[in-house]
């Protein structure tokens, strides 16, 4: 009973913190100083179609860096702790047709995380989507039990390369522009508006993000259900 | 119209969210939680925000559940080695 009293009390201090939100909640029509800030400096600034990418990747590019920190050290947490035993497979061998289909897939959805995470300053999307897209793939192959041995060393590299490379990228502006001016893109030329080689070093980044996180998830797939 | 599309699914989440916690089948379960990100992304595509439409599909309904699924696997090996 007095759990019960507990577990109310607590909802309704819930709904008293949020009320406020819904009670002055109303529609903007303009946008405000900063968001009016980013969206302009993306376009004039930086040439990048989607205002999304640059938020993430200059303007808050150092969360970005963090984030992706965060992700790797949640992928060694996970290959620490699932650290494989070697057990019999006994499970029942799935079909030709499936196992065809879905290499004949792999190709398409690989392509697919290629196009979104180098066209993140065009398209919706990015390095984690197309990152995450990627890693289905391979979750793809695992799920239809085709006969596959991961090979560690190549996802080691590529993810450890492309972690190195991000932050050599973020130095690299440092000696070219300035001393406020880590992982700012236009170390690179910023080209034509609309086009794929422009925007500066975003396309760069982003593609590193996604070579990172696909190779991160993947390890984590196998760790985890590849047995 | 666009408001009365996400009343709509906001109450087929709340509905598949009590769902998540009151199925016995575990694998159901899960099953219904992924549904919950998958309306989500739903919603946010709707609210003009594709880039964490994409995130959450891919994440939330693509990612977590498979995740969950493999533990579940995991789990009930387990029990029967016990």
């Amino acid at each position: 009973m007095i759990k019960r009293i507990f577990i109310l009390l607590a909802l309704l201090g819930l709904v008293l913190m949020f009320l406020p939100f819904l009670k002055d909640f109303d529609f903007h029509q303009e946008l405000g100083d900063l968001s009016s800030q980013y969206v302009e400096g993306s376009i004039n600034d930086l040439n990048s179609q989607n205002v999304v990418t640059s938020v993430i990747v200059t303007y808050r590019g150092l969360d970005t860096l963090g984030e992706v920190t965060v992700l790797f050290l949640a992928t060694a947490g996970v290959g620490f702790l699932l650290r494989k035993k070697k057990t019999s497979l006994r499970s029942r061998r799935s079909s030709e047709l499936l196992q065809t289909g879905s290499q004949f897939l792999f190709v398409l959805i690989i392509l697919t995380g290629v196009y979104i995470f180098t066209h993140g300053h065009l398209t919706p999307g990015g390095g984690f989507q197309g990152g995450v897209l990627i890693t289905t793939a391979f979750l793809l192959l695992i799920l239809a039990d085709i006969n596959l041995k991961f090979n560690h060393s190549i996802l080691l590299f590529v993810e450890s390369f492309s972690g190195v490379f991000y932050v050599i990228i973020g130095l690299f502006g440092i000696l070219l522009i300035g001393m406020n001016s880590f992982l700012d893109p236009a170390i690179l030329p910023l080209g034509n508006f609309g086009k794929l080689l422009s925007a500066g070093a975003i396309p760069l980044i982003y593609s590193i993000i996604g070579l990172k996180v696909g190779s991160e998830l993947t390890t984590i797939i196998d760790k985890m259900g590849g047995e | 119209m666009i408001s009365i599309i996400i009343i709509v699914l906001g109450i087929i989440m709340i509905l598949a969210a009590f769902l998540a916690i009151r199925l016995k089948n575990l694998l159901s379960a899960i099953i219904s939680a992924g549904v919950i990100s998958l309306l989500a992304s739903v919603i946010y595509l709707l609210l003009a925000a594709p880039d964490v439409a994409m995130t959450e599909a891919a994440i939330g309904s693509g990612l977590t559940t498979i995740i969950f699924i493999f533990t579940l696997k995991k789990i009930r090996k387990g029990d029967l080695d016990d």
